[in-house]
Order: C-alpha cells, then sequence, then structure tokens
C-alpha cells in the first residue's frame, strides 16, 4: 500500500506536498470503504436471492412485490431493519449486549481484507493471508457467545454455546482441508495461491484437478466451511424449531442486522476462498488475463472472480434449502470421527503427492507424456 | 521515526496495558475476560510493529480463538458467576501483592539487564517460511517435544471427562449376564 501511495504520490504532482502517510491512510481508508460497500451490497442482494431460491424450491413465489420481480425487496427490508425500535431486554447486560453484534461483523468483514478479487485487486496481499482469514474469523465466535450470554436468555444462551462448540470444532477440518493448496503454491499468500493455478492448462491448473486428494480437499472444505458459518444443514445453532432464533433472538433493528451481514458476509468468504484455493481464483481458462492493460484485465479477473463465488455461494443455497438439519451429536461425530481424519489422510496424501512427483499434478504429468 | 506511526504504537500499547489492568481489577469475571479479549489484540497489534506477522496472527487464532473461548466457556457454565463474592472473592491480600511485586522485581530486571538482538532498522520481510525452516530443522526436537505433551494433554482430558459415563456403560453391559 504505501509504495503505491509513493508512486502516486510522485506520478501526480499535485499532491506532492501531502505528507505520504496521509495518501497511504487515505488509500486505506478507501479500499477498506470499497470492500464494506460491497460487503453490504452482497448482504441485501444476497437476502433477495437467498429468498427467491427457497421460494423455487419449496415450489412458491419468493418475494415479487417491491420493484420488479422482488428485486427492491431487499432496500425496503433494509429500511425496516433501520427504523425499527432498538429494543434492549431488562434483565441483558447492555455493554455487552451492544459490543457482540460488532465483534461478529467485524470478524466477518477482516477477512475481506486478502480475498484476491483480481489480478491486482486485493486491498492487503498478505504473506499469511489463509492464516490471517483463519485468525480473524475465531473474532465471530467470541462475538456469538457474548451476544447469547448477554441476552440473558436460555435459547439465546443454548445457541450461543452450540455455535462456539461447532465453529471451534470445524476450524480444523476447515484448516486442514484449505492446506493442500498451500502446499501446492509454497505460500500462505492468496495472490500466491491463486496465481499457482495459471498457465496455459486451463481448469486443468486448478488445484481441483492437480491429484485425486486435492479434488477431495475441495469437498471436505466446501463441507466443513458451511458447517463453521452455520448454514443448514449445520444451522443448530440457530434450529428455530427448537432454539427460536439461537443467539441472536432478543436483538432486533439495525442490531440483528449486524448479524444477518455478517452471516452473508461469511457466506461469500467461505465461497471466495474455496475459489481462490481450489477454482483457480481469477484466472481466465486459456486466457491470461494478467498480459491485458491493467485496467481491463483486473476488470476482466475480477467479473470471473466473481462469477465462481457466486456459483458457490449458490450452490451453498441449494444445498440449505435442500437438506435436513443434523442433531448436535451428529454434527460432532461428523467433524470428529470423519471430517478431521479424513482432512488429515489428504494432507498426507499431497505431501506424498508432491514429494513423489515433484510438485506436478496429474494433468500436468499428462502434458509432459504428450510432450 | 515520529509520525502516526508512533502514535499507533502508543495507542496499542496503552490498549494492551489498561487492558491487562482492567483483567485484574474488574470485579466481575465475565468483563475481565472481554478486556482480555483486547489485551490480547493489543500484544498482536505489538507483534505487527515489530513485523512479526505470523506471531500476530497465531496470537489471535490460539489466545482469542483458543483459550478466551475456553474460559468464556468455563465462566458461563458456572452458576451465578456474575455475583462479585463468587468470581472474584478476595480483592487485596498483601501475600499476593508481594509475590506479585517480586514477580515484576525478577522481570523487569530481565528485560533491562538481557541484550536483545536487534535487527537494524526494522525491515517488514515475510517471517513465514524462515519460522517454519526452523521448526522442522533446528529447533525440532522441542517441537516434537510440545506436540508430544499436547497430545498427552488432549488424551488426558478426554480420559477425566467421562469416567462416569464409561463406568454406566461397562455396568450395563454387565447386567445381563
Amino acid at each position: 500500500m504505501e509504495a503505491l501511495a509513493r508512486s502516486l504520490v510522485s506520478a501526480v504532482p499535485a499532491i506532492a506536498g501531502v505528507p505520504l502517510w496521509t495518501v497511504t491512510l487515505l488509500m486505506m481508508v478507501l479500499s477498506a470503504a470499497v470492500l464494506l460497500a460491497f460487503a453490504l451490497t452482497f448482504g441485501g442482494l444476497g437476502s433477495y436471492v437467498l429468498r427467491k431460491v427457497a421460494g423455487d424450491i419449496q415450489v412458491r413465489i419468493g418475494p415479487n412485490r417491491v420493484g420488479p420481480y422482488g428485486l427492491l425487496q431487499f432496500l425496503a427490508d433494509g429500511a425496516k431493519l433501520l427504523l425499527k425500535e432498538d429494543i434492549i431486554p431488562a434483565k441483558a447486560d447492555r455493554f455487552l449486549f451492544i459490543l457482540a453484534p460488532y465483534l461478529v461483523f467485524v470478524g466477518s468483514f477482516a477477512a475481506f481484507v486478502v480475498l484476491p478479487f483480481g489480478v491486482g485487486l486485493t486491498a492487503s496481499d498478505l504473506n499469511i493471508g489463509v492464516y490471517y482469514v483463519m485468525a480473524v474469523t475465531s473474532l465471530v465466535v467470541v462475538g456469538i457467545l457474548m451476544a447469547g450470554w448477554a441476552s440473558n436468555n436460555k435459547w439465546a444462551l443454548l445457541g450461543g454455546m452450540r455455535a462456539a462448540a461447532q465453529i471451534v470444532s470445524y476450524e480444523i477440518p476447515v484448516g486442514m482441508a484449505i492446506m493442500p493448496a498451500v502446499l501446492i503454491a509454497g505460500s500462505l499468500s492468496l495472490q500466491d495461491i491463486v496465481r499457482s493455478q495459471g498457465g496455459l492448462l486451463g481448469i486443468f491448473g486448478w488445484n481441483l484437478f492437480h491429484n485425486p486428494f486435492t479434488f477431495f480437499s475441495f469437498f471436505l472444505y466446501f463441507t466443513a466451511a458451511q458447517a463453521e458459518t452455520n448454514q443448514t444443514p449445520f444451522d443448530i445453532p440457530e434450529a428455530e424449531s427448537e432454539l427460536v432464533s439461537g443467539y441472536n433472538v432478543e436483538y432486533s433493528g439495525i442490531r440483528y442486522a449486524f448479524f444477518f451481514l455478517a452471516e452473508f458476509g461469511d457466506m461469500f468468504v467461505v465461497a471466495a476462498l474455496a475459489t481462490a484455493c481450489f477454482l483457480g481464483g481469477w484466472h481466465v481458462p486459456f486466457f491470461r488475463a494478467e498480459a491485458l492493460p491493467a485496467l481491463w484485465g483486473n476488470l476482466l479477473s475480477l467479473a470471473v472472480f466473481l462469477i465462481k463465488a457466486f456459483a458457490l455461494v449458490l450452490v451453498m443455497m441449494w444445498v440449505r434449502w435442500t437438506l435436513p438439519r443434523l442433531r448436535v451429536d451428529q454434527l460432532m461425530r461428523m467433524s470428529w470421527k470423519y471430517l478431521v481424519p479424513l482432512t488429515f489422510v489428504n494432507l498426507l496424501g499431497v505431501s506424498l503427492w508432491l514429494l513423489i512427483f515433484k510438485g506436478k499434478g496429474i494433468p500436468a504429468l499428462i502434458a509432459s507424456l504428450i510432450g | 521515526m515520529t509520525g502516526p506511526a508512533d502514535l499507533i504504537f502508543y495507542f496499542v500499547a496503552a490498549l494492551t496495558v489498561a487492558s491487562a489492568i482492567l483483567v485484574a481489577t474488574l470485579p466481575n469475571i465475565i468483563y475481565s475476560a472481554v478486556a482480555l479479549l483486547f489485551s490480547f489484540a493489543g500484544v498482536a497489534g505489538l507483534y505487527v510493529f515489530v513485523s512479526a506477522d505470523f506471531l500476530a496472527a497465531t496470537q489471535v487464532l490460539v489466545y482469542v480463538g483458543g483459550i478466551l473461548i475456553l474460559i468464556l466457556f468455563a465462566v458461563f457454565l458456572s452458576n451465578r458467576i456474575s455475583t462479585v463474592k463468587i468470581s472474584n472473592p478476595v480483592h487485596f491480600n498483601w501475600q499476593a501483592a508481594l509475590l506479585c511485586l517480586a514477580l515484576f522485581g525478577v522481570l523487569s530486571y530481565t528485560a533491562v539487564s538481557t541484550k536483545f538482538p536487534v535487527k537494524p532498522g526494522l525491515s517488514y520481510q515475510p517471517t513465514t517460511a524462515e519460522i517454519g525452516e526452523l521448526l522442522m530443522t533446528r529447533y525440532l526436537l522441542p517441537f516434537e517435544v510440545a506436540s508430544v505433551l499436547l497430545l498427552a494433554a488432549l488424551i488426558g482430558a478426554a480420559l477425566l471427562s467421562r469416567p462416569e459415563g464409561e463406568k454406566e456403560r461397562s455396568a450395563d453391559m454387565e447386567e445381563p449376564k
């Protein structure tokens, strides 16, 4: 960011007198604002798509009143949530009750910073990218636990406890399932991981088709990540039929909206990580977006990345409205007895593969055989 | 170097120390836990200032994502925790104060007298690869010993948390004979 600011200062003579840190700070604020706008828009439109998909799957119409095809429904919902009375239960712990939604939102939104949206479109390409995402999302757990406890409501507390237990358990398979991509790229930086999947092989350069173990890893990651974001079929923290709504049951108005937006933010982060680590990120099949002029290359790669990520989000919604909810003990068994051992075996398999075939995947091996 | 970086450093340092003081003095243990969250975050920020990015992320992952949640769980599962008498019964104890003072003396003496290897000029270089290499070569034995210790703790915890259930089940199984 600072190097970019320096080049900007030297390129534009009008701001030559401005101190470097001011320019850097302004650029940071600007990129954060762009990301925030994206996250909020995604949350709004995502909720509309979610309801439409639900409608289609359950053979009903879904939202269709506000705007053409109900497209403006999310604006109406947003206005409604803003105008609603802000209720804080009398017996609630005021301070923690107010703090909790912010923590959850910060934990979810902070992950956006390192997402590789395009060739050069990353707010900050940290060299510990994947690890950073794993770390900041743990803030979500603290926020959820806090919300559950501060509400002073038995359903909220149970939901919060369940959510925390679930997220902590599934963090392990999620981290282990993403490791193969890190091993192949030899870097934790998300941009490096994406770059390692380019080349002339088209979609066969993706980590998904690198070797059988990475193929399984993708599905393991997607399953575990869906559980980590508390989506159905793993939504026992919310379980409407038993817990009413779980940890956020006492929240209303804009405070509820924070939880809601964080949930959609998590959904996008999961989809984006899966895209970046296994589906080639912003790479366009059989085409080098990096070779284009900066503006067009960035726009094209951004579009490709978003298409891939949104497709995965749609799959998540599809799963969400198709499968029934797991029981608590089934959920824990799923994580500890199936996903964790499988991801460990996978990790070992990928490591051995990289050792034996000197880092080459099946498509690259076939290509070298042909000539 | 004076400028915004210094200001941010002092802010982060003040946040760390102030929330650490709050952890010790707050009457309600849940608020202590929340203050601990900010203290951990502040320490992670300090790591960033000495360009230890991997360590900073580890700090957040292990302490916020693991230990703090463990503490919160323990607190939430205990009854009537928010009353001062149970969660923090003794507010001042001269033996403890003496011990604290002694520890503070030793720690500050060590901190002042030790010659820390300081790199000339902070370079914000990635550290992950170096850490990984050192863990797998020079510090392999401590690394493995630590993992065996953690494994032992894991097995021990699993064993301790289910003695009654296990006995009941074996008793049930034996009855039909």
